[in-house]
C-alpha cells in the first residue's frame, strides 16, 4: 500500500469524522448542551441498520430513510424534555454546562445499558458492498468509499442548510452572539432544539455508514463521541468549517498512524493531536489564539 | 473537653472498623471492602469536584493506572515497592493532565479526563500484544483480603484527615473561592492555577493508591477490568447523591449505592447500568445538593421555631422582653 493510498483512506476515514463532529457542533455550539451521550446515538443507528439488513435485507442506505427521522425526532425529544429544565434553571453558561455535563453522563448509561441488555455485548458486523472499486487508480473498499460520498452529500446538505436559509441563519446567530440573536426576534428554544435535534439525526448518517465498515458493539459510543470532541476543539466551537478540516485531519493522522505503527491506537492519535492543540492554539486551529 | 470527647469516640469507631474481618463472614468483609473502597474513592473526588466544581470523570484511569501497575511489577518487586511506583506514576500522570488542562478552562478538564481511562486501556492492550505477548496478569500474593481492608481503612482515615485539614487551611480557602467565583480569585491575588493542579494531584494519589491496594483482590487483571468506565461514573454519582458541602456527605451516597449494586451489579450487570443511569439523572434533575442537602434542610426546619399563630407572637416577645435583665441561672 502506497502512502498517498493510505492518506486517501485517511480522507475517507475524514469525511465521516468531520460528518460526526459537525453534528455535536450543531449541539454544543448553537444548543449549548454539552452532549456526552452523542455516540449513543451513533450506536443505536448502527445497530439499527444491522437489524435492518439482516432481518429484512433493507439496504442500510436506504433504511436511513427510517432511522434518521427517528433519530431526529428522539433528539427533539430529548431536548425538549430533559435539556429545556436545565437551560430554564441554569444562572449562567458554566452552570448549564455542568447540569448537561452531568445529564448527559447519565443518559450515555441508561442507553449503553440499555443496548447491551436489548443486543447483548457481543461484536457485530455485516457483509456490506465489501468488494474493492478503483478510484483514480487507486483501490478502496466500495462500502469505504459509499460512505465518504453520502458524508458528502450529508455535509453539502447542512452547510447549505446552514447558509442559505433563514433557519440555518438564525442558529449561525445563536452560535455566535446568543443574546443578540434574540434581540432580533431569533426563537432560540424552538432554533436549539432543532439544531439539537439536527445534530441527531447527522450522527444517525455517521452511524448507519460506521456499520457498513467497521465492526460495533453497544459500548462504542464514547469513542466516537471522544472522536466527535477532539475534533470540535480543534476545528473551533460554533465554527462549522473548521470542524470539517479538522475532521479530515484526524482521519488522515489516524491512517497514518496505523500504516506506520499501528492499527489499535487511534484514540492514542485523537489525544496527541487534542494535546497539540490545548498546548498551542487552545482556542482551534482556525480561530484567533 | 468536646474536643477530647470526638476524638474518643472517633478513636472508638475507627478501632470497631479496624477489628471487621474477625467479626463478620467472609461475605460481609467483601462487602465492607467495597464499601471502603468507594468511600475513599468517594471522598478524594470531592476534595477536588466538590471545591472546584470541575466535574472529574477520569477516576477509573487513576484507578486503573494503580492497579495496573502493581499487576506489572509484582513479580519484579515486593508489594509496598509497587505501591510506591504506583503513588509515583499517579502523582506524575495527575501533574501532567493538571498542568495541561486545568490553564485553560473546565470544558477541556473535562473532555481530557472522559477520554483518559479509554486512552490507557487502548495503550496498555496495545503494549501487551505488541510487546509482551500476555493479555492479562495474575496477581497472586500473599496479601490477603483482610490486609486489603486494613489498609483501605488507612486510606479512609488518612483522606478524611486531608479533608479535614484542607478545610482548615488556606488551599481550601482559596479552592472556595474558585468554586464560586474564579475571576473574583484571580483578582484577590490567589494562584488559581496552582491551586487547582495541587489538589487534584493529592486526589488523583488517593485514587491511584486505592486501585494499588485492590489489585490483588483481583486476582487476574487486564487492562479492560482495571479500567472499567463504570468505576468513574459510580464515584460521581456516589459524591452526588451524598451531596459534598459537608466532608461526611459522600457516606450518604456510597453505602445506599453499594448495597443496591450488590443486589444487582453481578446478577444483572446491564440492568445496573441502566437503573444507576436513572437514578444519577434523578439526582441531576431533583436533588442537586444530594442527600446532605435534604438533611439539612429538614435540620433547619427542625431548628427554626413553628410560625406561632398571630397574638401568640407579640405575647412572648413581650414575655421574653419582661425577663431581660433577671438571672437566668448558670450557663
Amino acid at each position: 500500500m502506497s502512502l498517498i493510498e493510505v492518506v486517501l483512506g485517511g480522507v475517507i476515514t475524514g469525511g465521516l469524522y468531520a460528518l460526526i463532529a459537525v453534528g455535536f457542533n450543531l449541539q454544543y455550539g448553537v444548543a449549548r448542551i454539552f452532549n456526552l451521550a452523542y455516540g449513543e446515538f451513533l450506536m443505536a443507528a448502527a445497530f439499527a441498520a444491522f437489524w435492518m439488513f439482516t432481518l429484512a435485507h433493507i439496504d442500510p442506505i436506504l433504511g436511513m430513510l427510517a432511522s434518521v427521522p427517528v433519530t431526529f425526532a428522539a433528539n427533539w425529544l430529548v431536548y425538549r424534555v430533559l435539556m429545556l429544565p436545565l437551560v430554564q434553571r441554569a444562572r449562567t453558561r458554566d452552570d448549564l454546562e455542568g447540569d448537561t455535563i452531568l445529564a448527559t453522563f447519565g443518559l450515555l448509561f441508561v442507553l449503553k445499558g440499555a443496548a447491551q441488555l436489548a443486543f447483548s455485548p457481543d461484536n457485530r458486523f455485516y457483509d456490506y458492498l465489501n468488494v474493492p472499486v478503483h478510484v483514480l487508480g487507486f483501490t478502496f473498499a466500495a462500502n469505504r468509499v459509499l460512505a465518504f460520498g453520502v458524508a458528502c452529500v450529508a455535509g453539502l446538505a447542512i452547510w447549505l442548510f446552514l447558509t442559505r436559509t433563514r433557519y440555518g441563519a438564525a442558529m449561525r446567530a445563536l452560535a455566535i452572539e446568543p443574546t443578540g440573536a434574540r434581540l432580533v426576534g431569533v426563537d432560540a428554544t424552538a432554533m436549539s432544539a432543532l439544531a439539537f435535534a439536527a445534530g441527531g439525526a447527522l450522527v444517525a448518517v455517521a452511524g448507519t455508514l460506521v456499520s457498513t465498515f467497521l465492526t460495533f458493539n453497544p459500548a462504542v459510543g464514547v469513542e466516537f463521541t471522544m472522536k466527535a470532541l477532539v475534533v470540535v476543539m480543534m476545528g473551533g466551537i460554533g465554527n462549522m468549517v473548521g470542524s470539517l478540516l479538522a475532521g479530515v485531519l484526524l482521519g488522515v493522522a489516524e491512517s497514518l498512524c496505523s500504516y506506520l505503527i499501528d492499527s489499535g491506537l487511534t484514540l492514542a492519535v485523537a489525544y496527541f493531536l487534542f494535546l497539540i492543540v490545548l498546548l498551542v492554539r487552545p482556542r482551534g486551529l482556525f480561530g484567533t489564539p | 473537653m468536646r474536643v477530647a470527647l470526638v476524638l474518643v469516640v472517633l478513636a472508638l469507631l475507627i478501632a470497631a472498623l479496624a477489628a471487621v474481618p474477625w467479626l463478620v463472614s467472609d461475605y460481609g468483609l467483601g462487602f465492607m471492602l467495597n464499601l471502603m473502597c468507594y468511600l475513599v474513592l468517594t471522598v478524594a473526588w470531592a476534595l477536588f469536584s466538590g471545591t472546584t466544581r470541575y466535574v472529574s470523570l477520569a477516576t477509573a484511569a487513576f484507578f486503573g493506572l494503580g492497579a495496573y501497575t502493581v499487576a506489572m511489577l509484582i513479580k519484579v518487586l515486593p508489594i509496598y515497592a509497587c505501591f510506591a511506583v504506583a503513588l509515583g506514576l499517579g502523582t506524575l500522570m495527575a501533574l501532567l493532565v493538571g498542568l495541561v488542562t486545568l490553564r485553560i478552562s473546565g470544558m477541556f478538564f473535562v473532555i481530557f479526563g472522559f477520554g483518559l481511562s479509554e486512552l490507557m486501556r487502548e495503550l496498555l492492550v496495545w503494549w501487551e500484544i505488541n510487546k509482551t505477548h500476555t493479555m492479562g496478569r495474575y496477581v497472586f500474593v500473599p496479601f490477603d483480603t483482610t490486609m486489603i481492608y486494613e489498609h483501605l481503612l488507612g486510606l479512609a482515615v488518612l483522606v478524611f484527615a486531608v479533608g479535614w485539614w484542607l478545610k482548615r487551611s488556606r488551599l481550601g480557602l482559596a479552592l472556595l473561592v474558585i468554586g464560586d467565583d474564579e475571576t473574583m480569585a484571580r483578582q484577590a491575588g490567589i494562584n488559581v492555577p496552582l491551586a487547582k493542579v495541587l489538589i487534584f494531584v493529592v486526589s488523583s494519589v488517593f485514587m491511584t493508591v486505592v486501585g494499588a491496594v485492590m489489585a490483588p483482590r483481583f486476582g487476574y487483571l487486564t487492562p479492560n477490568v482495571a479500567f472499567n468506565p463504570m468505576i468513574s461514573f459510580t464515584v460521581v454519582i456516589m459524591a452526588l447523591l451524598g451531596g459534598m458541602q459537608r466532608l461526611w456527605g459522600p457516606l450518604l451516597g456510597v453505602i445506599p449505592l453499594i448495597l443496591l449494586s450488590e443486589q444487582l451489579q453481578v446478577r444483572f450487570p446491564f440492568w445496573y447500568s441502566v437503573l444507576l443511569g436513572v437514578v444519577f439523572m434523578v439526582i441531576v434533575y431533583f436533588l442537586p445538593r444530594g442527600v446532605t442537602g435534604l438533611v439539612e434542610h429538614a435540620l433547619g426546619l427542625l431548628r427554626e421555631p413553628a410560625a406561632l399563630p398571630r397574638g401568640v407572637a407579640e405575647l412572648v416577645a413581650s414575655v421574653r422582653a419582661r425577663l431581660v435583665g433577671q438571672p437566668t441561672g448558670g450557663s
